[in-house]
């Protein structure tokens, strides 16, 4: 089984990656851009039967730091 | 004193910080993340600056899970001194040791320079050779040096005069211009800046040599 855990920068927590992103966008021409948050996706190959609470534990104890992160599973 | 640097795959300022301790008179052994156990009897561990496990994921966070950090989360449990210097201070963060998080600099670059940092309190074993209010320099050399911390804890910091070191002019974006942060009990210090990088005349300053020289002295006089 496979799952995707998306990381992302808690809402709050400035991301200046995704600024200057937004930045970029803008010289590039493209008016509107009002906002851009940049995170991680993380793909895991796993055996059968890892429950999402396994996963969960996972993004908890190390792939995202819930100080500044959320993190999203998606079992696929 | 008896020391402990460990050394991560990626490490580059451990031998700086076992030159910086060892001329302070602290007796200093290198440990390598793979023990599991410290020496017997370490005072001070001390984690050093570099790109363990070359930043990857999170700087610090592999180092984090590393098994000798379980051990130095013990011994500081036991009331052990721990000084994170840099990559130390993002792998302190991560064990959950200090509070808060360090993001990327403010204006996404590496910033590798001298700064001036002003002592806020001397009321640590780190900081007692200094007096609050002293301004120091000391070289900086990082990329994710951007302290944040939630509003709670940045007051609780601030009531419980944990915050050792601000900058005088703040460089990364760290949130009330924080450089380095005590824990609770006063014997856990991180900090982006180097201390080790101004211990000799030939670093072009030796303001860290009093940081050093306290921490030790605290031992010789125990």
């Amino acid at each position: 089984m496979k799952a995707r855990v998306h990381v992302m920068l808690k809402n709050g927590v400035l991301d200046p990656q995704g600024e200057a992103v937004r930045h970029a966008l803008g010289s590039l021409g493209f008016d509107g851009v009002e906002g851009v948050r940049q995170g991680k996706v993380i793909e895991l190959d796993l055996a059968d039967g890892t429950t999402e609470d396994t996963i969960n534990e996972m993004c908890e104890k190390l792939l995202a730091n819930t100080v500044i992160e959320s993190y999203r599973v998606e079992v696929l | 004193m008896r020391a402990a640097v460990i050394v991560f795959p990626g490490s580059n300022c451990d031998r700086d910080m076992a030159v910086a301790l060892k001329a302070a008179g602290a007796d200093v052994s290198m440990v390598w993340h793979k023990d599991a156990s410290l020496p017997d009897n370490v005072d001070l561990v001390a984690i050093p600056g570099g790109f363990s496990f070359g930043d990857y994921l999170r700087c610090g966070a592999i180092a984090a899970k590393s098994p000798i950090c379980k051990a130095v989360v013990n011994h500081a449990e036991r009331g052990g001194y721990v000084l994170g210097v840099c990559n130390g201070f993002q792998v302190l963060t991560e064990t959950g040791l200090l509070p808060g998080a360090l993001m990327r600099n403010a204006q996404l670059k590496f910033l590798c320079k001298t700064v001036d940092l002003k002592v806020e309190t001397s009321e640590s074993a780190f900081t007692d050779g200094y007096s609050a209010g002293d301004t120091v320099a000391y070289p900086i050399a990082h990329h994710d040096g951007n302290y944040t911390v939630d509003p709670d804890t940045l007051t609780a910091l601030q009531d419980q005069d944990r915050i050792a070191f601000t900058y005088a002019e703040n460089p990364n974006g760290s949130v009330a211009d924080i450089a380095g942060v005590l824990s609770e009990n006063r014997r856990v210090l991180g900090m982006m800046p180097h201390p080790e990088r101004a211990v000799d005349a030939g670093h072009g300053g030796t303001d860290g040599q009093a940081l050093f020289r306290g921490l030790v002295g605290q031992f010789a006089n125990a």
